[in-house]
């Protein structure tokens, strides 16, 4: 079935899409969590009147302002693509898809633009206690926006809550609820946004540090790293409770993706967890080149079974187990699913063909098969299997998602690290004379937006070739349109991005090296 | 109805006063999000971007029955 379709034009799509999400990611993060700390630095001010603390609020409002401002509307890119190079997806995914789209597009846009207006133009406007209700709540509408965008996103990797209606071709939404608050969507909006909150405390750090380092404004530093620090030690924390949550769902709801973050190609019983790893470039399997030896590892016995099952001894599956199956851990071979895929193609192509030729009658007694729970459960399941023809497509990269995950994972714990020492120097008063942590805080800005994109690609190249979780393969999402279209506009969006991370990163800067207007200058 | 009319100038007046006192950082992020949205919905969304289906398709009977030939049918793609 794959002969016909035009992978260039598939990995097009992709390369596309991937470029404008992870843009669009540079400056998300950063606008949740500095929202937030914004909002406490401000509640600071109005609890004890200090004026420092309203210099201080004002200066990071004012990198909020441009990170916000550059950053707006360029998700809305992604909506484009949509529509253009993934119509057959679009219009797949009915409303499931638009509804929490709708509601964040509508509620970003009124929330956010009437509370961002009082934050910067209210100071003089309004009394002090509804300027910080306003800031509060930009920080907090932000974060909900937020939230319907991954639980559009959870839904892709854990379809939930709906149901496929042959008539019309979409999936049609039986359970607000159950889209809403499925296991992966809570755990994806937690683990998402309080990453976003340990990004925007480093970013404060960090950029303290400069001011330090400099000379410059240390009262100013030493009160926002004092923030940022404590407020990033428990973010850092609380991002590893809920990325351990977020796993678990993963072992269960998209093992083969669970599988490729620890390189593990043969499950087992008590399966250890790599600390720390490097591949080969040689392959186990000659048929795969995704699946590479490990030139050395640190494994640690037994956790991998502990954190995705919570028992020690647990059966871990492996690629090898998913693709080939494993009937003594009643696993389904790949093999299997595809066939049952094909029924749920080939039943859904008799659907059609009766309503074409209009034998209603014939229509209407397929369509009561196609719903019926034991046909929905046995083999629309496996709808989007039945477009394979070669088990090895199910696996995705291993190597990149290994590494990314295990990128993301190690700087995690490094962030946490990270946030101690910071609060220990502030409160000993000891974080002036500590040049290296200084120089230190300043190259840990981009690890933590290193942490971030690498968060995404564990999340989005490991799933693949799903676009939709075991129902649509990217090669049966995309609208047929010429590769060399989507060539044109990767290369134009290419440049456009470029060009407006030049603009905000040269205003942001210039702001950075004017600094906050604080009373006592360097003092 | 003057309450609401105060209500509106006084939100206008919000607005204009804040606009016009904005600082030179506020005017240039200013710049860039308009020319932003220009790119976006005027050259991008027009030349670049149309919405296959609705542009294609005239009601979503037919988007359906296109789609659903797409699905059962993927050597059409």
């Amino acid at each position: 079935m794959l002969d016909a379709i035009d992978f260039t034009l598939v990995n097009w799509s992709r390369a596309q899409f991937a470029l404008t999400a992870m843009y669009h990611w540079i400056f998300v993060p950063l606008t949740l969590g500095l929202g937030i700390l914004i909002a406490i630095m401000e509640t600071l001010y109005v609890k004890t009147g200090n004026e420092d603390w309203k210099k201080v609020t004002k200066f990071w409002m004012v990198l909020f302002g441009i990170n916000f401002a550059i950053g707006v509307a360029t998700g809305i890119i992604l909506e484009f693509e949509f529509g253009t190079n993934w119509s057959n997806y679009s219009w797949f995914v009915g409303d499931i898809f638009g509804a929490p789209l709708a509601i964040e597009g509508i509620f970003a846009f009124f929330m956010e633009s009437t509370f961002i207006a009082i934050m910067f133009f209210g100071w003089k406007k309004v009394s002090k206690k509804t300027h910080l209700a306003a800031t509060w709540l930009t920080a907090i509408g932000a974060n909900l926006s937020a939230l319907w965008i991954l639980v559009a996103n959870a839904w892709m990797q854990y379809p939930v809550g709906m149901q496929f209606n042959p008539d019309t071709a979409r999936n049609e939404m039986v359970s607000f609820w159950d889209v809403l608050f499925s296991k992966v969507a809570v755990f994806k909006f937690l683990h998402t946004t309080s990453s976003g909150f340990v990004l925007a405390a480093i970013f404060i750090i960090g950029i303290s540090a400069w001011f330090i380092l400099k000379g410059r404004h240390l009262a100013f530093a030493r009160k926002s790293i004092a923030v940022a620090a404590i407020f990033g030690f428990v973010a850092s924390i609380y991002v590893a409770f809920t990325g351990d949550s977020s796993a678990r769902g993963v072992a269960h709801e998209q093992p083969m993706k669970f599988a490729s973050f620890e390189g593990l190609y043969n499950g087992s019983e008590g399966a250890g967890l790599i600390a720390l790893g490097f591949m080969s470039t040689t392959n186990t399997d000659p048929s795969n080149e995704n699946l590479m030896d490990m030139n050395m590892k640190i494994e640690i016995p037994n956790i991998l079974s502990y954190l995705a099952y919570l028992n020690w001894n647990a059966f871990v599956p492996g690629v090898n187990d998913l693709v080939y199956g494993n009937a003594k851990y009643g696993i389904m071979s790949s093999e299997e699913k595809m066939k049952r895929g094909r029924v749920a193609i080939a039943k859904l192509r008799e659907f059609k063909d009766a309503k074409k030729s209009g034998n209603t009658e014939l229509a209407s007694q397929l369509k009561t098969e196609f719903m019926s729970p034991d046909f929905q459960k046995n083999y629309f399941k496996y709808f989007g299997y039945g477009y394979i023809s070669d088990p090895n497509f199910l696996i995705p990269n291993v190597p990149l998602t290994f590494y990314s995950f295990h990128t993301m994972v190690i700087l995690g714990f490094y962030f946490i690290l990270f946030f101690f020492l910071a609060f220990l120097f502030v409160i000993r008063g000891k974080l002036v004379k500590k040049k290296g942590f200084l120089r230190l805080a300043i190259w840990t800005i981009p690890l933590a937006y290193i942490a971030q994109q690498a968060g995404w690609i564990v999340a989005e190249v490991g799933r693949q070739p799903w676009v939709i979780q075991d129902l649509m393969p990217t090669m049966a999402a995309v609208t047929k349109i010429s590769s060399s279209t989507v060539q044109v506009t990767f290369w134009m969006f290419f440049v456009i991005f470029t060009l407006l991370l030049i603009a905000e990163l040269k205003i942001m800067f210039r702001q950075i090296k004017i600094g906050p207007k604080m009373d006592g200058g360097n003092k | 109805m003057r309450k609401v009319s105060e209500v509106f100038f006084q939100v206008w007046d919000f607005y204009y006063n804040g606009f016009r006192n904005m600082s030179s950082w506020g005017k240039q992020v200013w710049i860039v999000i308009l020319i932003k949205l220009f790119i976006l919905f005027f050259i991008l969304r027009f030349f670049f971007f149309p919405d296959f289906l609705k542009t294609n398709f005239k009601t979503d009977q037919e988007r359906g029955n296109y789609v659903l030939e797409k699905l059962v049918e993927p050597k059409n793609q």
